[in-house]
């Protein structure tokens, strides 16, 4: 008998674990039937967690954390059982302050995070509006670790980020993929920095269930970790890209065009319509460099930032924040199939390249961790 | 005499708001406002200030609406209630569990919950949604208290069933009554004797 497990996901790319593990049979290997629910906005996804209509669900890493810190409503305690996606978002702008932007300070590259503030700064002195899908992402997280407050962010729907700048009501905005390339396809924006410029490795979206869930059901929580987790190495593999676009442009799936799609898959984007194709790497990471791994270092981050935001006990935040960040459960469920770091937790921003740590079994390989500053986070101090 | 509730309905297809801004005015003193949903959501909402924000379930815009609950003041967070004809179940367990209402403050609960309760009630009407849910429903409790003053009959007259049955049916006959509520005249006067 192969037990059914509901899980919910918003039409994005970075739900493709998910939809690989139930098509490609990760899901059947471990003997699980997913049965996948499209929400279709985050509260939504969030209420469907709640109430139990789903067992786990794809959420924007600062969800879990902002429950845990009180914001966004109340409800029953969620946590994090592994990340599934790392970056994944890109910055747009309209095509006017594009040009502005080239006007000011030509020659600011795809990637140039420092020299494309600059720009942004100097062509809109008095501030900006952009829009985030959430108020709760990392997309929001990363605009104001990179812009500051001198702008305002707006929540608006992925999919109406492109008529929102044609409407004016934002001029940027800092979407997930298939959103961005949407609005470049639709001539409403260009895209001008990928998240992954702002902070190298940020944990953008994570497999969320109630507290409590995965232990009352530890068989079927360590089946799913390892059914996403194969998914994930599935994914990593460019052999794979073409496939896994046309199932994900399936109608109940993401419904868009899989070219769309794979541009995101293949980290090759095109930044305004009738350009060319720009090669980004790390765009969005599924597997490698431990990218599944829950490091607690990541909630306190996400933690600390959003305590600044909304004015609560920074130290406080971390701690709550970390509380529910299973690393633990990641080591008990996934020992036998990835290799585990020794520590879980580490500094953020401190990893300029590659580089190899102590590890369970084997050597296991970090990639680069670096925010576009070069400042460095330390976990366990009070900044 | 109270204030009238401000709804506001957050639809894009001008039919269904029509159809809801019926229900909402027939249901008791209420000032219906619509607005499509769009990109600046957030901040109209707020001008508005309305006690109330009926949106679906589904809608993308209702994220939006998440900005809302980080106002500082409680008197700029409206509650939220869902109309979603997607999702009927999910809609009425958000409702019951609460997660819907974002944060009731300065308008009676009760207040909001007996117009919505009535104009929802309405608005399924109108979609022929309700009809067949209600009326299971009236005929499980009405076959629920049947049973129970069977069971009450049997108990003191030490009869049948069917001889119970038979004694009730020929009872609501002969006072040109329905069966349940002599059924129901029977519990109630059971547990008082009690």
């Amino acid at each position: 008998m192969t037990p059914a497990l509901e899980i919910g996901f918003m039409p994005l790319v970075d739900a493709a674990p998910l939809i690989i593990a139930r098509d490609m049979g990760f899901a059947a290997q471990e003997r699980l039937d997913l049965v996948l629910h499209r929400a279709g906005n985050w509260s939504m996804l969030r209420d469907l967690l709640d109430l139990g209509r789903v067992q786990a669900a794809h959420m924007l890493s600062p969800m879990p954390v902002a429950r845990s810190l009180g914001l966004g409503g109340a409800g029953p305690a969620v946590e994090t059982l592994m990340v599934l996606s790392m970056n994944g978002q890109v910055v747009g702008v309209s095509p006017d302050l594009a040009r502005d932007m080239r006007a000011v300070l030509p020659g600011a590259g795809f990637g140039d995070a420092g020299t494309t503030r600059q720009a942004l700064r100097a062509a809109r002195p008095d501030g900006l509006r952009l829009g985030v899908p959430f108020p709760f992402s990392m997309h929001a997280e990363l605009l104001d670790y990179w812009l500051g407050r001198q702008v305002t962010l707006a929540t608006v729907p992925p999919p109406d980020m492109a008529a929102a700048i044609g409407a004016g009501d934002i001029e940027a905005f800092c979407v997930g993929e298939p959103w961005g390339s949407q609005a470049v396809e639709l001539g409403e924006a260009e895209l001008i920095l990928p998240g992954a410029a702002i902070w190298s490795q940020a944990p953008e979206k994570v497999l969320a269930v109630r507290a409590g869930w995965a232990e009352e059901n530890a068989d079927l929580a360590g089946r799913l970790m390892r059914a996403v987790w194969r998914a994930g190495q599935w994914l990593s593999l460019p052999q794979n890209t073409d496939l896994a676009s046309e199932l994900l442009s399936a109608p109940d799936c993401l419904g868009v065009d899989p070219e769309i799609i794979d541009r995101a898959l293949t980290g090759q984007l095109l930044t305004r319509r009738g350009g060319e194709l720009i090669r980004s790497p790390a765009l969005l990471e599924f597997h490698h460099g431990a990218a599944n791994f829950p490091w607690r270092s990541q909630a306190a981050w996400i933690a600390g930032r959003m305590a600044r935001r909304f004015g609560l006990d920074r130290r406080r935040a971390a701690h709550a924040a970390q509380a529910i960040w299973r690393s633990d459960l990641y080591r008990q469920h996934l020992a036998d199939l990835a290799i585990l770091p020794a520590a879980s937790s580490k500094l953020e921003g401190a990893c300029p390249m590659p580089q190899a740590v102590g590890a369970t079994r084997a050597s296991l390989i970090l990639s680069e961790n670096r925010f576009f500053d070069g400042l460095i986070f330390d976990p366990s101090a009070d900044n | 005499m109270t204030q009238p509730l401000r709804i506001l309905v957050i639809q894009h297809d001008p039919a269904r708001a029509d159809m809801l801004t019926d229900a909402l005015r027939q249901a008791g003193e209420t000032e219906v406002m619509i607005l499509p949903s769009d990109s600046r959501l957030a901040s109209r909402i707020k001008e508005l200030g309305p006690d109330l924000v009926l949106i679906d379930l589904a809608n993308p815009s209702r994220d939006a609406l998440e900005e809302l609950t980080l106002a500082s003041s409680p008197a700029d967070r409206p509650v939220a209630m869902f109309v979603d004809r997607s999702d009927p179940a999910l809609t009425r367990a958000a409702v019951e569990a609460g997660v819907s209402a974002y944060v009731v403050d300065g308008i009676r609960p009760d207040r909001i919950r007996a117009v919505l309760d009535a104009a929802l009630a309405r608005f399924h009407m109108f979609q022929k949604l309700r009809t067949e849910l209600d009326a299971t429903r009236a005929a499980l409790e009405q076959r629920k208290i049947i049973d129970r003053a069977k069971g009450v009959l049997m108990r003191a007259r030490g009869i049948s069933e069917d001889e119970a049955y038979a004694l009730m049916r020929r009872a609501a006959m002969e006072r040109g009554r329905k069966i349940a509520d002599v059924a129901a005249a029977i519990v109630t006067a059971s547990e008082l004797l009690q």
